[in-house]
């Protein structure tokens, strides 16, 4: 059910969001203190090639990550099997890595 | 002592109870056989060496596998009751007896049987008994085939094609074995869909080993090799 590709690909993208949430977390908390609108958060993120790559980067990791990982679970309790499950792992990532874009295509574009 | 026993064939059957008579030295084997010999001929279960080696008598006692034959009644009595049933992940035949076919079947998928890198023509390997990999390998020779850690692992239970921690161990064993000389053999029989990428290192393998060993280090080597081989290309 999971081979060594699928293997790889959620551990190599684990390490890829590990820093990413970091320094999501350090930036948010650095970026509050003195009180932060939602128009200022908006003026700094859209147009930046360097915000884009930070949030892309995470949205492809966790689209990879989350797939492979919900794809173990079902597996494991359902049952699902076979072309299905390919089906549902492929169709899980595309669907975060629609949304996630979406998201980050808001933000960052100007 | 009430002691439920697990009677049937294939997936049907039910607990049926029975009152045994307690001693101070008993085990679970020797309840079971009490069973089989005072009240109830038909009560089919396996054993052989009664002392540990043999590795036929695992069942599930209490909800836990364990080898009954050195597993003391005074250790698992809760509350003055047994449970006695085959062993778990594995189809059951009769009553206690579970069919072990799948096990084995894996044991062998897992690349299990010794491919020696050396013909009977050339003189015999000298193996050192320091040598970093011997040491790793040693660590895990001592197993019984008792299916204990196949039957306590929910990796198994969820998915039915991996190998499980006794197969796999025994790949590590070969891996590190300096007599073997294509590793790279023995890492793809056990990087499959089924292989050490499914395990979820709760570590019931090592938690339940009756003989102390522990499988779940050596999938996590497994894994790390199986990584390492990926990396450089290989996988």
């Amino acid at each position: 059910m999971l081979d060594l590709r699928y293997y790889m690909a959620q551990r190599l993208s684990a390490m890829v969001m590990g820093p990413l949430v970091l320094g999501h977390l350090a930036v948010m908390i650095y970026a509050i203190q003195g009180g932060l609108s939602s128009a200022e958060i908006l003026s700094r993120t859209q147009g930046s090639i360097a915000w884009f790559l930070f949030y892309g980067a995470f949205v492809v990791a966790v689209s990879i990550h989350a797939a492979i990982g919900l794809r173990v679970i079902v597996h494991e309790v359902t049952g699902l099997a076979g072309r299905w499950l390919e089906v549902f792992t492929w169709g899980t990532g595309a669907a975060l890595l629609f949304m996630g874009a979406r998201a980050v295509l808001a933000v960052t574009m100007p | 002592m009430e002691v439920a026993v697990w009677r049937g064939s294939g997936d049907r059957g039910a607990y049926q109870t029975f009152s045994v008579p307690a001693h101070d030295n008993q085990t679970v084997l020797d309840v079971v056989s009490w069973i089989q010999q005072a009240v109830d001929p038909s009560l089919t279960y396996r054993y052989a060496c009664r002392v540990g080696m043999c590795g036929s008598c695992a069942m599930m006692v209490n909800g836990q596998p364990r080898w009954t034959c050195r597993t003391h009644v005074k250790r698992v009595l809760a509350d003055g009751r047994l449970q006695i049933g085959p062993l778990r992940n594995l189809p059951v035949i009769k009553d206690l007896v579970a069919d072990m076919d799948p096990f084995f079947d894996k044991w062998v998928k897992a690349g299990g049987v010794h491919k020696p890198s050396r013909t009977r023509e050339e003189p015999i390997q000298e193996v050192s008994p320091d040598d970093p990999g011997r040491v790793v390998a040693n660590t895990a020779i001592e197993c019984i085939n008792c299916s204990v850690c196949y039957a306590a692992c929910d990796t198994v239970a969820g998915n039915p094609d991996y190998l499980g921690p006794a197969a796999l161990q025994r790949a590590w064993t070969l891996y590190n074995d300096v007599k073997v000389q294509d590793r790279q053999s023995v890492l793809d029989a056990v990087t499959g869909t089924g292989g050490c990428m499914n395990c979820h290192s709760q570590g019931s393998c090592t938690r339940f080993c009756p003989n102390e060993l522990d499988p779940l280090s050596a999938i996590a080597g497994l894994k790390r090799a199986a990584a390492r081989s990926f990396l450089k290309g290989r996988g």
